[in-house]
């Protein structure tokens, strides 16, 4: 489920907090002087000497025209010479605008690293039509993401500074009204810990406390939308697809409520459901459950699609993988199991830490996964194929909850403390070194997310709810048609039906969803084999080297076995070489050691 | 004549001598009838005898046959004593020529030079033949639209009814210029512009002012013209000239055109050498470049044609042997290895290895903070540690002499050291030069005294063995480092395959301790490593001694470093409210703490073993077929033979090896997702022959969610449109540029085939 922010459909809507700051778009045809003056123009405000900034980002000068114009290289194809038009003025910027071959590179989605075996002449055209269609789609993508005005926010000490000394109040002190105003603290000392879930357009919250008080509002305009106490102890809070529909994991059962307050489903078979998690592509709700078992319930047509048995006792840690939708268990031996609803067991296993696992989360490119452990280590695994850990640390009390951002900023929730790190771009994971952001909070940290589309990272505690300002931590660009924050009752009525209509089945969930688009050899060899039992003979399978005929004594028997010997010869050293190429490493492997080998070594035990 | 008439008068002689013997008294004799009786009576006297035999009496009477007598009769004629021999030719030749001759040979000839009429052929082969030709032309016909098929198939989009290809947009200006003026603000305009003298429409010159503008002047074209014509006069003299030479077999001559050529190549490369140095050395890279080829394809070997041939005359001539040594010594010489120089110095790098195994080298690593165990980065940082050693050696060569040394080993090879060392002085002295050129002037200058070219030749090889190897020498620096590392990699890995290092090295075990009192934070990793072996024995009883180092091999990665690294605690500025009065004593009691919490229950072991047995069940299974009691002795408490089970078990097919096999800490599960295959595509489509070729047509997304409207549009445009309202005509030879003739026979072939058959009646029939 790869996707990436269609900049096509994009209409960005205008938001109040950005109009301030949005810098007029320099054109070509004015001059440079004003560009320079636009920079100069009052940027935000600088306190204590700091350049801190929420998400609008100052363009610095005329830095990002010059990026589009200067690529690399090139790709379009430059019109012959300059046209000259009717009144002799010449087109300064002739021909399309030239693309940047790395933003290209980003949408090709072809994996030319595989080989492929000879093809015939017919399969040549059709595969560089493939490539053709590839090239032309990818560098209109590249191009549209002009589109993409806003930038992400960042937050930068001055030189030397630690970012992490930078407190809440700072930030809200330094960045426009409209931006503090998204930090608030909910006080909310009575209905205990809270667990707190954003709706996917990043536009409403909602939150149960473990005494039975669960709430959803607009977090935006602070608008309540329902406020309930459900008489019975709240484990976990989730938003369904839309706002409309908000599941909780109350201490028996599961209970589906719309957002008046009013209960709709008790689903009596996910019953002692400790975690809820959504996947918005296939409808799912996944629930780990006290006794073990993972559900999967498919909430467009109400059915149980898969109920798992983990076989590893109570599960209380779950996290979804968004890019694969892969469910991740932590378990208390210290492994983290990968879950899909097709399989009966888990596709993978992964040991994290020598002791349980407290908290698992992956990062939305798929590419990443946190893990913290009683061991006390935070622990970044890469995702793509090996999952081995790619840098650990030890927190003084270990994380007992993790987050990610939507660009990859990790949120880790150590007793009533946040941490926040930050990597160096987008796709890199964050360095575990120094702590991009840490924030106090007024009790202990129960559940944390980032919102989506917004700098916020709401953390619910055993105080209540506190929402933070995480600069940089959102993507800025968000695609009116998949998720619009600001999207009407009837547009979210719209999207529902389309999104419906495009749900993915449960089976399809797999470790590598790129693997959907291969053929399925096994069924193909199958099929051939059946045809060629069948027939009698392998239609496919060509003919044994027949030597040709030729004159002059020159065809004689001796002569026919000697070349028929020859090719045998041949393909047996091909077949060789093969097989020499697949397995290099063992070679490697009889290296001799670096000591020389003592005779007295054969009586070592 | 005369004598014709004598052999009938003859043959009638015998036969009125039968007559008379026959029918004595039935005719009366007479030899005087005149010739054209004979007939009649000859075929009278047959019917006479045919009558007589019919009596049965003397049916089986045989005609007698009579001889010409010698003599000379009036009858007979004897050329007997006559001298002169018969030719046939006078027998054949007419006495007479005369015109009615001529006619009856030429009647003769005609009949003589027709041959005989074969059979018309079978019906069935006839019409086979008919057909091959008709298939024949009629393909021919056809393969004209081979192109076009093709191009229709490969179109993306194909509008229906075709149209001809638009014709390219046509510019503003053409538009324009066939334009008028019509509203009166147009005609204001365009007189504005006229009274101005200002271009209306953009091409300001008429086409022939171009090609006038374009066209070169006579005296131009006359002088390309001359020049044209002597180069390729000089082309043909000087191919002329090669073929000749080609032609010329003399060896001596060839011999001395070779030494020429040599010295030619050394006076160039000397010149060379002054003008422009680098070049040069690009020269010389390439002669060693061609040695190296030399050695690689064994040329000079005696294993050719002319090399055996010597050999075998090597016995008798002695120009022969020497030609033999001196393709020998050629040999050795081309083919002698050029690394002599350096092999010393790696030699001295190995020593000086040696010199430090007290303390493992992973105990001096880097301590890495962030990326404590990704290995990448581990082995960036250790030959980072090499490169730093590697240059400091370099730049005092005396020093690993000045280090203390306690093993034996050591102090013998003190003596050779120190002649490795002035060795390596000197060809450090040599390198510095070679990086100012001025080496290479005084070799040259004793080259060229050389008498021999061919030695002279060896002599630049080898100088240019030399100077390449000193002056990669600096590179050298930086790479030899990298060489070490590598060299030290695989037993590194075997030792510790996640290391832990640290930028200092420490030389000996009291330097560790000192380490150790510096109290930083890499103070907890020595100890931890050191006795990281008890810590293994205790964990993992597989992992224990020379099975343990197999093991080890075999999974790349460790568990226990995976799972167990340390790195520094976080100095975070909130610490939470619990932990920040304990905090200094956290830090060290909180290895203990967890060791003790967790001592119990072995988190690894459990793995690896579910691990195991996973892999276990999910290996398919042996099939074993024996039958007990068949062949031998069966019954309670008897098994069969070892050797019987081994032939009737069925080994299953080994699968590929799994994904998890290097990766001990994961388990991934190797299961098909049989729903998910389900809605995978199982039959390859027909132009491909390999599904990799298939997969990477379908690896663009088509959606929306993926493309912009544009490219959606394009990517999901359908392969055939019609226009609504128009006739699709079958395609006509004249859309595609064709000749309408080409059509028309084809028509003609499509529409009446009988016709042709018709035809092949007719021939048939004649």
């Amino acid at each position: 489920m790869e996707t990436v922010p269609k900049p096509g459909s994009n209409v960005p809507p205008k938001k109040e907090r950005l109009q301030a700051k949005k810098k007029k778009p320099r054109r070509y045809w004015e001059q440079e002087t004003t560009g320079t003056a636009a920079g100069a123009s009052p940027g935000p405000p600088r306190k204590r000497k700091r350049n801190r900034e929420l998400r609008p980002q100052k363009p610095k000068k005329n830095d990002t025209s010059k990026k589009f114009r200067i690529s690399k290289k090139p790709r379009e194809l430059k019109s012959p010479g300059p046209q000259r038009s009717l009144s002799g003025a010449q087109d300064p910027f002739a021909g399309p605008a030239p693309v940047s071959v790395e933003v290209v590179q980003k949408y090709c989605r072809i994996d030319k690293s595989k080989e492929v075996p000879h093809p015939k002449t017919k399969t040549r055209s059709r595969l560089a039509a493939a490539e053709a269609q590839e090239e032309e789609t990818s560098v209109r993508a590249a191009r549209s993401e002009l589109l993409l005005a806003e930038e992400p926010g960042f937050l930068e000490g001055e030189d030397g500074e630690d970012t992490a000394k930078i407190r809440q109040a700072d930030i809200v002190e330094a960045v426009d009204i409209a931006s503090a105003a998204k930090h608030f603290d909910l006080n909310l000392r009575q209905f205990g810990p809270y667990r707190l879930n954003y709706s996917s357009t990043g536009r409403h919250l909602a939150f149960g406390g473990r005494r039975g008080h669960v709430a959803a509002l607009d977090w935006v305009t602070k608008k309540l939308m329902c406020e309930i106490n459900v008489m019975e102890a709240v484990r976990d809070v989730r938003f369904l697809h839309s706002e409309t529909l908000l599941a909780v994991a109350q201490n028996r059962w599961l209970h589906i409520y719309d957002n008046q307050g009013i209960e709709l489903h008790c689903v009596r078979r996910c019953d002692r459901a400790t975690r809820l998690e959504f996947l918005p592509f296939h409808f799912l709700l996944a629930t780990a459950s006290e006794t073990g078992f993972l559900t999967y319930l498919d909430v467009s047509v109400g059915k149980i699609v898969a109920a798992l048995n983990a076989r590893a006792g109570r599960l209380s840690v779950m996290t979804q993988n968004p890019y694969n939708a892969v469910i991740h268990l932590g378990h208390s031996n210290g492994t983290v199991s990968l879950w899909s609803p097709a399989m009966k067991e888990p596709l993978a296993k992964i040991l994290c830490h020598r002791g349980g696992v407290r908290a698992v989360a992956v990062d939305p490119t798929g590419t990443h996964m946190a893990t913290s452990g009683l061991d006390h280590q935070l622990k970044l695994f890469d995702l793509r194929g090996t999952f081995q850990p790619l840098s650990a640390r030890t927190l003084p009390q270990g994380a007992g909850h993790l987050a990610f951002s939507q660009r990859g900023l990790l949120a880790a929730g150590m007793g009533d403390v946040v941490n926040i790190w930050a990597g160096q771009g987008k796709a890199s994971p964050p360095s575990l070194e120094q702590p991009y952001l840490t924030h106090r909070l007024s009790g202990h940290v129960h559940g944390l997310q980032f919102c989506p589309y917004e700098d916020v990272l709401g953390v619910g505690h055993s105080g209540g709810i506190t929402s933070m300002l995480v600069p940089g931590s959102a993507e800025p660009n968000f695609d009116g048609l998949e998720s619009n924050p600001y999207r009407s009752r009837k547009q979210r009525q719209e999207w529902e039906v389309k999104a419906l209509l495009e749900k993915v089945p449960a089976e399809l969930i797999c470790l590598d969803p790129r693997a959907l688009a291969e053929v399925d050899v096994v069924s193909l060899e199958q099929a051939k084999k059946e045809r060629a039992e069948r027939l009698g003979y392998d239609p496919d399978a060509t003919a044994p080297f027949q030597p040709k005929l030729k004159q002059k004594g020159r065809s004689s028997t001796a002569s026919l076995v000697k070349r028929k010997r020859k090719v045998m010869d041949q393909e047996h050293r091909d077949k060789v070489r093969q097989s020499l190429e697949q397995q290099p490493q063992k070679q490697e492997k009889a290296k001799p050691t670096g000591a020389r080998p003592s005779a007295l070594d054969r009586f070592v035990r | 004549m005369s004598m014709n008439h004598a052999a009938e008068s003859n043959l009638l002689a015998s036969n009125q001598q039968k007559e008379l013997e026959d029918l004595p008294k039935d005719y009366p004799l007479s030899t005087s009838e005149d010739e054209g009786d004979n007939d009649g009576e000859r075929t009278h006297q047959k019917l006479l005898e045919s009558i007589s035999s019919l009596n049965g009496k003397d049916r089986q009477k045989l005609a007698e046959r009579s001889e010409a007598s010698l003599k000379v009769s009036e009858f007979n004629v004897s050329s007997e004593g006559s001298g002169e021999k018969l030719v046939l030719s006078d027998l054949l030749e007419p006495v007479k020529t005369s015109s009615s001759w001529a006619a009856v040979k030429k009647q003769l000839n005609r009949v003589k030079s027709k041959k005989t009429v074969e059979l018309p052929l079978h019906r069935e082969e006839i019409e086979r033949i008919h057909r091959e030709v008709a298939f024949n032309k009629s393909s021919q016909i056809l393969s004209k639209w081979d192109t076009v098929v093709l191009k229709n198939r490969q179109a993306e989009q194909l509008v229906l009814p075709l149209s001809k290809p638009p014709s390219a947009f046509a510019p503003i200006e053409h538009v324009v210029s066939g334009w008028k003026a019509g509203t009166p603000l147009e005609q204001e305009i365009f007189n504005l512009l006229h009274k101005n003298k200002q271009p209306v429409i953009d091409p300001l010159l008429t086409p022939v002012e171009k090609a006038s503008l374009k066209a070169m002047s006579l005296e131009e074209v006359k002088m390309r013209r001359a020049e044209l014509q002597r180069a390729r006069a000089l082309q043909s003299y000087y191919e002329a000239r090669a073929r000749r030479e080609k032609r010329i077999k003399s060896k001596k001559y060839h011999r001395i055109l070779k030494k020429g050529k040599a010295k030619q190549a050394l006076n160039n490369f000397e010149k060379l050498q002054k003008v422009n140095p680098a070049a040069a050395l690009e020269e010389l890279k390439k002669l060693d470049k061609a040695r190296m080829m030399e050695r690689m394809s064994l040329k000079h070997q005696n294993s050719g044609k002319w090399a055996k041939s010597k050999a075998i005359m090597a016995k008798y001539d002695l120009e022969a042997r020497q030609a033999v040594q001196e393709q020998l010594a050629r040999n050795k010489e081309l083919t002698q290895k050029v690394q002599a120089a350096s092999e010393s110095e790696e030699e001295e790098e190995g020593q000086k290895e040696e010199e430090e195994p007290l303390v493992p080298d992973m105990v001096n690593g880097v301590q890495i903070k962030a990326n404590g165990l990704n290995p990448w980065m581990l082995q960036n940082h250790f030959s980072d540690a090499k490169e730093a050693e590697v240059q400091k050696d370099l730049k005092d060569p005396a020093e690993p002499e000045a280090q203390e040394t306690s093993e034996s080993e050591e102090e013998r090879a003190v003596v050779e050291e120190e002649t490795l060392l002035k060795e390596f002085e000197e060809r450090r002295s040599l390198r510095q030069k070679s990086e100012l050129n001025h080496m290479a002037e005084p070799v040259h200058r004793r080259v060229t005294k050389d008498p021999s070219s061919q030695e002279v030749l060896s002599e630049l090889r080898a100088l240019s063995q030399k100077l390449i190897t000193e002056n990669h020498q600096s590179g050298k620096q930086e790479r030899s480092s990298a060489r070490t590392a590598q060299r030290e990699e695989p037993a590194r890995e075997e030792e510790e395959p996640v290391l832990l290092q640290r930028p200092e090295r420490a030389q000996t075990l009291d330097e560790l301790e000192g380490l150790g009192r510096e109290g930083c934070v890499e103070n907890k990793e020595l100890p931890r490593t050191a006795v990281e072996g008890l810590q293994l024995e205790k964990n993992l009883s597989n992992h224990i001694g020379a099975p343990k180092e197999k093991k080890r091999k075999e999974q790349m990665i460790d568990l226990q470093n995976l799972l167990t690294t340390k790195s520094p605690s976080m100095m975070s500025f909130a610490v939470p409210m619990t932990v920040q009065e304990l905090e200094d004593r956290e830090e060290k009691g909180q290895r203990q703490m967890t060791k003790e919490a967790f001592a119990g229950d072995d988190v690894i072991r459990d793995f690896l073993k579910e691990k195991r047995e996973a892999v276990e069940a999910s290996k398919p299974k042996d099939l074993d077929l024996t039958l007990p009691g068949w062949g031998e002795w069966g019954g309670m408490g008897l098994r069969p033979s070892a050797k019987k089970r081994r032939q009737f078990l069925m080994k299953a097919p080994e699968g590929p090896p799994r994904k998890d096999k290097n990766l001990p800490n994961v388990f991934i599960n190797e299961k098909r997702n049989i729903h998910a295959a389900a809605h995978q595509v199982q039959v390859l489509p027909h132009p491909f022959t390999h599904h990799q070729q298939f997969e990477r047509t379908i690896q663009t997304p088509i959606g929306s969610t993926w493309n912009t409207q544009r490219a959606l549009q394009k990517l999901t445009m359908p392969k055939v449109v019609t226009k609504p309202g128009h006739i699709i005509k079958p395609i006509k030879a004249e859309d595609v540029g064709y000749r309408s003739s080409s059509r028309s026979d084809l028509c003609v072939v499509q529409r009446n085939p009988k016709r042709l058959s018709i035809h092949h009646k007719k021939t048939s029939g004649e």
